[in-house]
């Protein structure tokens, strides 16, 4: 009796111990690394869409669980669904991405200015000073900058529209 | 080894064929002109074709009206002599019902033919001419598949092709076309197999036929007769026979290495109806303007074959044959098995048009679904050895590399699984949409990669910019020193400005 | 972005006219020839039972559908009501009202449903409900009666809604223990099989049904002539009747070889207990059994080995349920290992190696 009671209690202190080692010298460090490869993954362009001031913070804010990996509307369904695994979060949870969205300039109002073209942070509008400016759809990635520093008003954002190309069969009801 | 798999291939179904209204019909070439001809730009694939015409040209029959796009595409011609009246987007024959863009042709019914310079002795030229000469032609896949034909006769110029197999299998319920011109061109056919033998250089060039087409085997036997070395194989009538991979297993006992191309293992496949238009295009010079066509269903008033003129509207053609009886539960372009559905007849005929099916709901036999009950039959049916039960269950779960996993990358959407499943889960939809989406996660995954590669060009450009702005500076520092004061005060503002935008953007 | 028709759309625009309800209807019916022989051996109180049965699995199913919120048209599909009559086809013809009652919800409930319905369950619910009545009320489950014995239609009345078989004056004269039950007791007892067996046992007996045991299970021939239907109509495969009935006679076959004194031959295993019914309609059962044909033999091969293992040394006389049931615990595990292999790919899902037929010269 005496003897289990002592060798249990043993145990117990030095497997106790080494937990506590183990809590102090290889402890994951606090400032997450996660972060700095979510960073990697974003796409840097430090548009603001998810409401944070960029893509660091929002790395940061990812990595802490405080934003969704679906806060990303450039990134859209495939990139919230690299970080999901990343952090090991259940797909299923995931719920709907925003809509990309992409700039068009209405052609009537544009005046050439060439402001939206310096501020684009993808060179995704391309023309010339005094010459009517066009968005570069493949190259947008709808973070509204062109929006804010357009003089005229013309520039809007619209979620692209699906073309022969992009469409494909819905999910069937489930039965 | 190789004469155990003959004839074979994994699972497999048989439908009802539906093909007794149609197979008798000799082809009807005779089809009125409609009063426009709608030709879409995006008929093969790849990139939509470019037009080389202006509305109001007039064109002749056979002339070049648009060309390929990119290399994957191919170059369009007018099917009749007539104005072009616009271009301008139709409704296309697609389950989307999207518009494309078109070049609208009114014909003047003078049927007039633009020159056509056939080559004296297609033998005589070098391989590389005629594939040439495919190529402006416009010849795509007539199966459905719509690759251009002379691709693959320039891929298979570069390996070494062992069997060249014709396709007559025409496994799909209904049509009957190719069973048609197998009947009917046996000669041009068999004439088609040996250019293409020649131009790729084949050992062996096979033309293998469905056992449920006695009149077509007998046809192409006595035409290939008097031609050495065209061999006519019977295959088993049992659907997707007509797929290339289940056809290559069943001809040569060989299969298709996941993510190879049949090239790889010295096997090329054509359609009868390629193989024939290739013929029309080396012996006579035509270009690809019409294609056959099998008109089908219940609906239909008076099931045909016919040669249409490509960008017929639909419509058109089904009043040739009596129009539609009843209001169909589906049309569809292409067969019941893999054909895609159209939201409405006012669409054209395009070169993948194999058939047109108006079925009535008794036909098309569509239910409710109900839950899975793991009876196995579409594990059983499976030409590719896959798990659509589990596929599909993945992909409802949004679980794409799961179901990737399961099969859905070997996939090829033929509906042997959906067709059997005594639960009528819509399995080939849960694989078309799981496809669709990987496609899109691929496609934004590029646009992102491709967004970092811009931000970082821009950056290393305004850095840049702003050193050539530094540098301009110190210079303009040394040369000009009474006015610096006020200089300063300017540029100084300009690289703090600069400075604080870098760090917002990178 | 979607088609105009409020079903799918996508092909294929066929279909072989298979459904679940046209496969439930045809398994029923290939049951029907043993439950009507049942019914008449044992008379009303049998008819009763299997009445009940379908009755409260069916009630069963709607109750549980309401609670899940789901259409009661499921009910349509006829699996609820299959569960219940392949319930009453494993019990004792005279069972009491609440063993059929509770078995047939027990079997829907805890069987099915709270899985998550038709085609989510683990386990075959009618095998598991028989299991858990076996143990739960043992004096029931096993009180077997006598062939050809038909109550009134007061004593049926008193047996099924009574007090059970047992509280009839003369139920000595008319119940007793099933050939499984009786040979495993006298060869425990130190008595030869080969004696037993001749002293008992007709071959004749048990192949047309002439004996004790389960509603639903003493007749061989009856039980072929439904599964022959089932072949004819290709709902279920040769693959695991053949692989569990195989390996049963042959283990039989075998032991009584070397060990006649006590262990019976293969026929005596094929023809008693619910061998027979088990082989072709319970272990065939789609939700619960492999889905690839190698995956069925293996099954089969498994539940065979485990039904001649508990006959011979386990606690129970019958061991079909056990066996079976064991082997759905399996299930999955079979289905990951036989999944088939992909054209194009080798067994480990790699590309199949080939010779590159690249062109040379040129």
């Amino acid at each position: 009796m005496l003897t289990a009671t002592l060798v249990l209690t043993l145990l117990g202190l030095a497997l106790g111990t080494l937990l506590a080692l183990a809590a102090r010298y290889m402890a994951v460090e606090d400032n997450n690394p996660m972060a700095k490869e979510i960073e990697q993954l974003l796409p840097g362009s430090q548009c603001g869409q998810c409401g944070f001031p960029g893509c660091g913070p929002a790395a940061d804010a990812i990595a802490t669980g405080e934003a969704s990996v679906t806060c990303c509307p450039p990134g859209g369904r495939a990139l919230a669904e690299t970080l999901a695994k990343m952090l090991d979060i259940d797909l299923s949870t995931l719920g709907e991405s925003p809509e990309p969205l992409l700039a068009t300039i209405d052609e009537s109002l544009c005046t050439g200015c060439t402001r939206c073209y310096k501020a684009c942070p993808t060179d995704a509008i391309v023309g010339a000073s005094k010459q009517i400016h066009v968005v570069v759809s493949e190259a947008c990635t709808g973070c509204k900058q062109c929006v804010d520093t357009c003089p005229e008003d013309c520039i809007s954002l619209h979620t692209p529209e699906v073309d022969l190309t992009r469409w494909h069969w819905h999910k069937p009801e489930a039965a | 080894m190789m004469l155990l798999g003959m004839g074979r291939f994994r699972g497999g179904v048989h439908p009802k064929t539906h093909k007794l209204d149609s197979r008798e019909l000799a082809i009807n070439t005779d089809v009125p002109l409609p009063p426009m001809l709608y030709l879409p730009l995006g008929q093969s694939t790849g990139d939509d074709a470019l037009p080389l015409v202006e509305v109001g040209d007039r064109v002749l029959k056979g002339q070049k009206i648009a060309r390929a796009g990119s290399r994957m595409s191919a170059n369009l011609h007018a099917p009749t002599s007539g104005i072009i009246k616009d271009i301008k987007p139709v409704t296309m024959p697609h389950p989307s019902g999207l518009p494309a863009n078109a070049i609208w042709l009114e014909p003047d019914g003078q049927e007039e033919w633009c020159e056509l310079t056939p080559p004296a002795d297609p033998y005589q030229l070098p391989h590389d001419e005629l594939a040439g000469l495919v190529e402006e032609a416009g010849i795509v896949g007539m199966g459905g598949a719509i690759f251009p034909a002379a691709i693959k006769l320039r891929q298979g110029r570069r390996f070494e092709i062992k069997t060249f197999i014709v396709n007559g299998a025409e496994c799909e319920p209904y049509l009957t076309t190719d069973d048609r011109l197998m009947c009917e061109r046996a000669k041009e056919i068999v004439e088609g197999t040996k250019l293409v033998r020649h131009i790729i250089e084949a050992y062996r060039a096979v033309i293998a036929i469905e056992d449920n087409k006695p009149d077509a085997i007998k046809a192409i036997k006595e035409a290939a007769a008097g031609v050495g070395s065209i061999e006519v194989v019977i295959v088993p009538a049992r659907y997707p026979m007509g797929s290339a991979k289940q056809l290559i297993q069943a001809v040569t006992g060989l299969e298709v290495p996941a993510g190879k191309r049949s090239n790889d293992i010295g096997v090329l496949v054509h359609n009868v109806a390629t193989v024939y238009a290739i013929q029309q295009a080396l012996t006579l010079g035509k270009p690809l303007i019409s294609r056959v066509s099998t008109i089908a269903g219940n609906c239909t008033g008076q099931p045909q074959n016919l040669e249409a003129l490509l960008g017929t509207p639909i419509s058109h053609l089904f009043d040739v044959c009596g129009g539609l009886e009843s209001k169909p539960a589906r049309l569809l372009m292409g067969g019941p098995m893999m054909g895609q559905v159209l939201t409405t007849t006012d669409v054209p005929l395009i070169k993948g048009s194999s058939g047109l099916l108006a079925l009535t709901q008794k036909e098309v036999n569509e239910h409710v679904p109900s839950p899975c009950i793991r009876c196995g039959k579409c594990v059983n049916a499976c030409p590719m050895g896959l798990l659509p039960l589990e596929m599909a269950r993945s992909s409802r779960q949004d679980d794409f590399d799961n179901a990737q996993e399961f099969g859905l990358r070997d996939c090829i959407l033929c509906g042997s699984c959906a067709y059997v499943c005594p639960s009528h889960i819509p399995l080939v939809q849960y694989f078309e949409y799981a496809k669709g989406e990987l496609r899109d996660r691929r496609s934004e995954a590029d646009k992102l990669t491709l967004t970092k590669q811009l931000m970082e060009a821009r950056n290393e450009r305004m850095e840049a910019e702003k050193a050539a702005k530094l540098a301009a500076k110190q210079a303009k520092k040394k040369k000009d020193k009474p006015k610096r004061a006020a200089a300063e005060e300017t540029s100084d503002s300009e690289a703090t400005a600069a400075v604080a935008e870098g760090e917002t953007e990178s | 972005m979607s088609s105009n028709t409020s079903l799918g759309g996508a092909s294929p625009h066929a279909h072989d006219r298979s459904g679940v309800n046209n496969i439930m209807f045809n398994v029923c019916l290939a049951l029907a020839p043993v439950t009507a022989w049942g019914i008449f051996l044992w008379g009303l109180p049998a008819l009763m039972m299997w009445v009940l049965c379908l009755v409260s699995a069916m009630a069963a199913e709607a109750f549980c559908l309401y609670l899940r919120q789901q259409p009661l048209s499921r009910l349509t599909d006829g699996s609820a009501m299959l569960t219940g009559w392949m319930l009453a086809m494993t019990l004792p013809p005279w069972c009491p009202w609440w063993v059929a009652v509770g078995g047939s919800a027990f079997a829907i409930i805890i069987g099915k449903q709270i899985y998550g319905g038709i085609g989510q369950n683990l386990f075959n619910p009618a095998l598991l409900a028989r299991i858990a009545l076996l143990i739960s009320f043992p004096v029931p489950l096993t009180t077997w009666i006598d062939p050809g014995v038909s109550p009134s239609f007061a004593d049926a009345i008193s047996i099924v809604f009574g007090q059970g078989p047992l509280s009839l004056a003369n139920a000595d004269a008319f119940t007793g223990a099933t050939w499984l039950g009786d040979s495993k007791a006298a060869v425990k007892g130190g008595a030869d099989m080969l004696e037993w067996l001749g002293a008992n046992y007709s071959l004749h007996n048990g192949f047309v049904g002439q004996m004790r045991g389960s509603m639903g299970e003493t007749s061989a021939l009856l039980v072929l002539l439904g599964a022959a239907w089932l072949m004819f109509r290709r709902i279920i495969s040769w693959h695991i009747p053949v692989a569990l009935l195989g390996t049963l006679a042959l283990l039989a076959l075998v032991s009584s070889h070397t060990q006649p004194e006590r262990f019976a031959g293969p026929m005596f295993h094929l023809l008693s207990g619910g061998a027979m019914i088990g082989a072709f309609f319970y272990a065939t059962d789609y939700v619960t059994s492999p889905t690839t044909k190698q995956g069925q033999i293996l099954f089969g091969i498994g539940a065979g080995a485990m039904i001649f293992a508990i006959r011979s040394w386990g606690g129970f006389p019958e061991a079909v349920a056990f066996g079976i049931l064991f082997m759905n615990a399996l299930t999955p595990l079979i289905d990951r290992v036989t999944k088939p292999r992909v054209y194009g790919r080798n067994r480990r899902g790699e590309a199949v190696a080939h010779v590159s037929a690249q062109r040379r010269v040129n």
